[in-house]
This record gives C-alpha cells, sequence and structure tokens, in this order.
C-alpha cells in the first residue's frame, strides 16, 4: 500500500508517492536528499530530527510522511544560506554553540520555537525549554549562551 | 527502529473512524497526534495491522466553557492547552502542569485524548482528569458513554475502552471555591516522565480548609485521588507543622514500586516532600500571597 503525497519543504513543491509506515525523517532525508535533518534515537527523545511543520516544531521522527500531507515543513536547509545565517544561526556561530553538529539543526530549530513562545528570561528557562534536545559535546553553555543573546537581540537588549 | 507494515486509514467522521476500528477486530491502533504511539511503533512494541488516523476528523479540538465545566475536544494539542487563557483562568492547576508535559516540539502534536487513551500512570494529563474529576466521553459502534476519570485508568497503560472506542471529549469541572492550589513535579529531566508528582487545592472558610482536592501520579500504577489525605485537610488553618503531617498522609496513601530511575522507598520519601511543599504554597495562594 502506498500514497501519494504532496508537501512544501523549504518553499519548494514536492510530490511521492510513499508506504504508509515511512517517517518524516526518512522521507526528507532519503526520498527529498534533504540530510541536514539528523536522526538520532527514533523515539523522540534526543530531537535531533526536530523540524517545523505548519510553524510549529515538532520531531520528524514521531510523525508519519503520510500524516503531513498538504503541509509546510521547514528544515536546517531552509533557515539561511552559508552566506547569510538567520539570526539564531549568527549566535550559534558567535557563541561556538556546537561542536559536531549532530545535534544543531534539532537544536536550532527548538531555539526558535523558544524564542517565538516563551520569553526566556532567565538561563534556567532556556535550559527547561532547551531539555528535550541532546547534545553530546558542548555541555550545553554555549547553545544556552547563544539562546540567551538571541532573545536580548529579539527583545532589543544589549547582551 | 522502523514501523512494521500496517494500513492507513483517514477517516472524515468520529463514526466511520469506530467503523474502521470495529472491522480491524481488534488489531487497529488510534493515532491522534502520535507522540506516544509512534515510539511503539517504531519499536515494533506496537505492531497493529491498521493504524486510524482521526486527526484529519472535524470538530475535535476546541477548548470552550460549558455550564460550569471545560469542555476539551479530543484532539486539542497539549500547546493548546498551555497556551489558553481559558485553561489559564478556569483550570489554573492544569495551566501551571502543561509545561512538564514532555517538550515543546512533542506538546505542539501530542493531543489530549491521546494522552489519556496512552494511560502512562507518570503522565500529567491523566492525573489533572483525575484531580478535577473528568468526564471522559468515547464513542464507540452503539453510541457514546460518559466515563469518570476515577474509572477509566485501569492499570499502567491500560484504559477501560473496548478496542473500538474513541476519546473524543473531556469535560473538566472548574473548581470555583478552590484559591488555594498548588502542582509540583520531579522529573529526572524537566519534561520527562515524572518521579512522583501532586496536586493539591482547596476552598476556605473562615480561615479554614472546607473542601479540599489531593491527587498524585508516578507512585502506583494509575494517577489517583487520596480521598484520606483530603479529609485530613478539612478544618485545617495555616499552620506550618500541619504541612508535615499531610505529607505523612500522602505517604501513607501511595505504595510505589522500585524501576530504573529510583527505588519505591525514595519515590515515597519524595512524594511526601512534594506534598508539603506544595500545601505551603497553595496556602501562600490562597492568602494573595506569591507560591
Amino acid at each position: 500500500m502506498k500514497m501519494n503525497i504532496a508537501v512544501t519543504v523549504n518553499g519548494r513543491q514536492y510530490e511521492a508517492r510513499v508506504e504508509p509506515r515511512l517517517l518524516l525523517s526518512d522521507f526528507l532525508r532519503d526520498t527529498l536528499g534533504l540530510t541536514g535533518t539528523h536522526v538520532g534515537c527514533e523515539h523522540g527523545v534526543c530531537g535531533a530530527c526536530t523540524i517545523f511543520l505548519n510553524g510549529d516544531s515538532v520531531r520528524s521522527c514521531l510523525t508519519l510522511a503520510v500524516r503531513v500531507a498538504g503541509m509546510e515543513i521547514v528544515t536546517v536547509e531552509g533557515l539561511g544560506s552559508r552566506d547569510r545565517l538567520n539570526a539564531l544561526q549568527t549566535e550559534f556561530r558567535e557563541k561556538h554553540g556546537l561542536q559536531c553538529g549532530f545535534c544543531t539543526p534539532g537544536m536550532l530549530i527548538t531555539g526558535m520555537d523558544l524564542l517565538k513562545k516563551y520569553p526566556l528570561a532567565s538561563d534556567e528557562e532556556i535550559r527547561e525549554g532547551l531539555s528535550g534536545n541532546l547534545c553530546r559535546c558542548t555541555g550545553y553553555q554555549n547553545i544556552v549562551a547563544a539562546i540567551r543573546a538571541a532573545a536580548a537581540l529579539r527583545d532589543g537588549r544589549a547582551t | 527502529m522502523k514501523p512494521a507494515a500496517f494500513d492507513y486509514v483517514v477517516p472524515e467522521s468520529l463514526e466511520a473512524a469506530v467503523q474502521a476500528l470495529a472491522s480491524a477486530n481488534g488489531d487497529g491502533k488510534v493515532m491522534a497526534g502520535g507522540q506516544s504511539l509512534m515510539p511503539l511503533l517504531n519499536f515494533r512494541m506496537a505492531r497493529p495491522s491498521v493504524v486510524v488516523d482521526i486527526m484529519r476528523i472535524p470538530g475535535l479540538s476546541a477548548i470552550e466553557l460549558k455550564d460550569d465545566a471545560v469542555a476539551i475536544g479530543a484532539l486539542t494539542r497539549h500547546a493548546d492547552l498551555e497556551f489558553s487563557e481559558l485553561i489559564a483562568t478556569k483550570l489554573p492547576i492544569m495551566s501551571a502542569a502543561m509545561p512538564h508535559v514532555a517538550h515543546l516540539a512533542i506538546r505542539n502534536r501530542g493531543t489530549i485524548g491521546g494522552s489519556l487513551s496512552h494511560a502512562d500512570p507518570a503522565a500529567e494529563l491523566p492525573m489533572l482528569a483525575v484531580f478535577y474529576d473528568a468526564k471522559i466521553k468515547a464513542q464507540g459502534p452503539n453510541g457514546r458513554r460518559e466515563i469518570p476519570a476515577g474509572e477509566f485508568f485501569v492499570s499502567a497503560l491500560t484504559n477501560c475502552l473496548k478496542p473500538e472506542e474513541i476519546v473524543f471529549e473531556i469535560d473538566f469541572p472548574i473548581l470555583k471555591e478552590h484559591a488555594g492550589w498548588a502542582f509540583e513535579e520531579v522529573a529526572r529531566r524537566f519534561g520527562d516522565f515524572a518521579l512522583a508528582c501532586v496536586a493539591v487545592s482547596f476552598a476556605l472558610r473562615n480561615e479554614k480548609i472546607a473542601d479540599a482536592r489531593v491527587a498524585v501520579m508516578g507512585v502506583a500504577d494509575t494517577p489517583r485521588r487520596l480521598r484520606k489525605a483530603e479529609d485530613a485537610l478539612l478544618g485545617m488553618t495555616r499552620e506550618a507543622q500541619h504541612a508535615g503531617q499531610f505529607a505523612e498522609m500522602v505517604r501513607a496513601g501511595v505504595s510505589p514500586s522500585d524501576d530504573i530511575h529510583v527505588s519505591a522507598e525514595y519515590r515515597k520519601s519524595l512524594i511526601g516532600a512534594l506534598a508539603e511543599k506544595a500545601l505551603t504554597a497553595a496556602w501562600a495562594r490562597a492568602m494573595g500571597e506569591k507560591p
């Protein structure tokens, strides 16, 4: 049993014929070749596969590709380019918010959604917001610093 | 780490969804937000022959004031509850609990009907349903029925629904008189399933507790109200030592078990400490102080 789906990813229309059991994470990586979305645990714990679905951050490993027919997806490839990083990407670079880069796509999408929805007035709030995204190298300090800086920029405060 | 093959149906009405489940002869699974079911499918701990996707059924995601209750559609997402003004004013304990429900990306997709049906003993919404004495409404082949939350949860990950029944709405009575309330939870990592959690609320008359609610989770195979602890609060005034007595009462009312995270003894100690903290905070709130 295969089904036809049409989705918009990073502003571009894609059509594909997929099995119902295909995970959105595998659809993005294997079917569309968008390997910026990383796959870690495949059960919603590590956060590496987080993408925007209709404007909200969601786990692509906990979503079937057939369920997003007609919806709009933004992956890390859609955030900025090498020459024009977006505001949060810029802060990640400035503050050294990544080392190996495996968790970074998920950290960026989660960070952007947090910046959209929460005051992020304290490091505690930032850390609670990031609790669903695992990083094995940075120790989180610089990721928190990057989001703190992005929140200050958002609010027009000096860092 | 990939789901086994299944047939996938997307009914456009509740009736059609029930029909699809009935045709699956007990081997169908309802998928709402999928945030509990997808990990089970990925690990192949669940291998249904049919997945019935109910997310496209219209009219199941409203949050509405209905007389003395808030009616919540089964497909209402956790994030919708978290950011709802109506929930914040009418069901403040739910509002306080929502940030503890998993993580933002999960809250953006997970639904209340899904969480209740999944019946995790360490999840917030099942406990809140029991705490508020919510009415869980389900549709089956022979029509609709209303199940008191206290009877809905049978054991860990097991509810009382028949295989072809689907939760479509949950009505939460508003505790209008309850000026004092608090919600306390400890998890190993913020947003993870609770090690222990307690909700307390009460109404005051002449500065004494006149009506009380106490519910816990993470410390038994289902969330539960502690009626004896509720009764013990009646007539209480605001004195520090009462919180300690209350903590003992709560400890006496639970029988947690060991697991990979902590020992039963630790859980018991923790739930008492949280109960003491919750009662103190609830009193502060009742007196118009900052909890």
